[in-house]
């Protein structure tokens, strides 16, 4: 099976407290962390354990510039084989259309029977995937949360609320994104980066994929965000403070008084 | 500007709550009421019962679409519905699987989750969204020229309880089009009853990926055990995805509904999917992050770094 899984570089979370920035308009960048889109790997872990099952490759791609080399490096050392960069200046400042856009010129470019997304990256969008398998034609499910291989097609599950799984059968080709939990993603080594730092990871540009530079970028994007803020906080919690000691004994009684203890 | 749709999502033959509150949205971008659409089969009292809130109402009622499957839905509504026009959507599993595969059929611009409206200004519709768990917030600015599909958190928008509209209910069944898919739904898979039951208990003593370390879920356990029968540990998703406590321990939209007396929040950040599994009670947030968006929704916040709180607190109320 050939199986291209898309990510994406995102700050990671985790690792920073977002603040804003002097002007009040942008978080302030500088010193973010950035990683790998926790759903992506995910993706990539479920990539890998369908080509170990049955054969194939994966390839991980991604819509970004040189800094992204170190996210495909990551993805490719868990098992990946193959990264493909995805690199223009006329991509800088895409919106969801225009990353789906991109995604599919490196689709056509190669013979992929499965592609895998993440169900949603740093923004919450959780968009490109079903954009990307509208734009393909191709049939889609989002949220999934267990596959199952078959003939020319998958049983697949959904996540829906209250957790329930909504389980459908899929034909393949096809377009999945895929929710965090259906596999554990595999630990990622400094020796295993190390082993596929010399792997070329090739570069495509609109012009290579027969994108017209007009309908993506900041020149196709529909959806602009115009700033950051932080929202008028309303009243909010009642803060707790003083010593540990102090706090603790606060909330003791805040315990009892509301059938706590 | 082009029309405005509301796609109403039911199930078991009542109308989901959050797409109530679609016909607010829909006058924040335009004044009026949206027309709602309803897909399904043998669909007519949904319908009856959506037209006591909007104006019009149409539905599409067909033998494919007994189950909302987002791909068989996608291709009713984009023959359904005219290009140019603005579709809302409550932001949910559905609208994930359905709305941005629709934008494109329908050459829409598509923005999701939005948690604000701040009107139209020429071609532009003005939202409001949230990035990074809540912790800020961004303008957006939505190209409307050709159309587009909006997902609206649910809970932004009051719903319509006053059921006076009187509305009419125009059939499209006609207009929907080859129904035909190449994914199928099968069948719904109930998670499995666990062990423990957290909805039944006052106290949720309740850790997110604050925790750090699987072996500090300990932490959550001790305070349990000394705070006695009344109190049970929950957490948030993270924990679950990481295998370290039990999918029925999950408190959110895609885990339990809970509503304890005291639930107390160590750890967890406060996004949407959380906060939507908490439906009562007094909720305590532990986190060390002042700026945490869970401080907004509690009514007692603490700023303290967990692996060191819980151990205290559990001493002193052992000590007790
Ligand atoms: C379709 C869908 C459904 C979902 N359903 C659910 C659901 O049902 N339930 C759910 O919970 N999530 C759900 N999620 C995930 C949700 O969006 C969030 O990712 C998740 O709730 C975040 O969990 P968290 O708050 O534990 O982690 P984070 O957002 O990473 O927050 C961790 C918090 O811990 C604080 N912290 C870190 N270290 C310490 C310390 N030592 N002491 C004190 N504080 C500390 C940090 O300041 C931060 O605020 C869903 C997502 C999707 C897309
Ligand atoms: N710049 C990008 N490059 C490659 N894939 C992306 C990019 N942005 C988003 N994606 C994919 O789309 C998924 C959902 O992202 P989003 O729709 O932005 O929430 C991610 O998990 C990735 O799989």
């Amino acid at each position: 099976m050939e199986i291209l899984v898309c990510v994406k570089r995102v700050p990671d979370s985790a690792e920073n407290e977002i603040e804003m920035n002097s002007e009040g308009n942008d978080i302030e960048r500088d010193d973010l962390v950035y990683s790998v889109n926790e759903w992506d790997n995910y993706a990539v872990e479920e990539a890998i354990q369908i080509v170990d099952k049955v054969g194939g490759t994966v390839t991980v791609v991604t819509v970004g510039d040189e800094d992204c080399d170190e996210i495909l490096r990551r993805e490719m050392a868990m098992g990946a084989e193959k990264g493909l960069l995805l690199n223009d200046d006329a991509f800088a400042g895409s919106d969801c259309k225009g990353i789906a856009t991109i995604l599919k010129g490196a689709v056509q470019k190669g013979n992929y029977d499965l592609v895998l997304t993440g169900a949603q990256a740093d923004e919450g969008a959780g968009a490109v995937g079903g954009m990307l398998a509208a734009m393909l034609d191709l049939p889609y499910a989002s949220l999934v949360n267990k596959i199952e291989l078959g003939e020319g097609k998958l049983t697949i599950g959904r996540e829906i609320e209250g957790g329930n799984r909504e389980m459908n059968e899929i034909t393949l080709p096809c377009v999945l994104s895929i929710q965090t939990g259906i596999n554990e993603p595999r630990y990622v080594g400094i020796r295993g980066i190390r082993k596929v730092s010399g792997v070329e990871i090739p570069e495509l540009s609109a012009a290579d994929m027969g994108i017209d530079a007009a309908s993506v970028g900041e020149a196709g994007a529909g959806v602009k965000k115009v700033d950051y803020f932080v929202p008028e906080k309303g009243e909010g919690a009642e803060m707790l403070e003083g010593s540990t000691d102090e706090i603790i004994a606060k909330l003791i009684e805040i315990l009892k008084a509301n059938g706590g203890l | 500007m082009g029309q405005v749709f509301a796609y109403l999502v039911h199930r078991d033959g009542v109308l989901d709550d959050a797409a109530m509150e679609l016909i607010n949205a829909a006058k924040a971008i335009s004044g009026d009421a949206a027309t709602a659409i309803v897909t399904g089969s043998g669909i007519d009292a949904v319908a009856t019962a959506a037209a006591a809130i909007f104006p019009n109402v149409i539905k599409v009622d067909n033998a494919a679409l007994a189950y909302p499957n987002a791909e068989v839905v996608r291709k009713a509504l984009a023959n359904v519905i005219p290009a140019g026009s603005i579709v809302l959507f409550a932001h949910n599993t559905f609208s994930m699987d359905c709305a941005p595969g629709l934008s494109i059929k329908l050459g829409a611009s598509f923005v999701s989750d939005i948690v604000g409206i701040d009107g139209v200004e020429g071609s532009a519709l003005k939202v409001i969204r949230q990035e990074f768990g809540g912790e800020v917030s961004t303008h957006v600015n939505v190209d409307i020229a050709g159309g587009a599909v909006v997902a609206v958190r649910p809970g932004t928008f009051t719903a319509d309880e006053s059921k006076s509209a009187g509305g009419t209910v125009t059939d499209k069944s006609a207009d929907a089009g080859d129904l035909s898919a190449n994914r199928k739904f099968i069948e719904i898979v109930e998670p499995e009853a666990g062990d423990v039951d957290i909805t039944k208990a006052d106290v949720l003593i309740s850790i997110g990926r604050g925790i750090e370390d699987e072996e500090n879920i300990e932490l959550a356990m001790n305070l349990k055990e000394a705070m006695g029968n009344a109190a049970e540990v929950s957490c948030s998703r993270p924990i679950v995805d990481a295998k370290w406590l039990e999918p029925a321990r999950q408190v959110g939209t895609s885990g339990c509904t809970v509503k304890p007396k005291v639930y107390m929040a160590c750890g967890i950040s406060g996004s949407f999917q959380h906060l939507g599994g908490i439906k009562g009670g007094l909720i305590i947030a532990i986190n060390k992050n002042p700026n945490a968006p869970i401080f907004q929704a509690a009514s007692v916040g603490i700023v303290a770094n967990i692996i060191e709180f819980l151990p205290a607190l559990t001493e002193k109320i052992e000590e007790m």
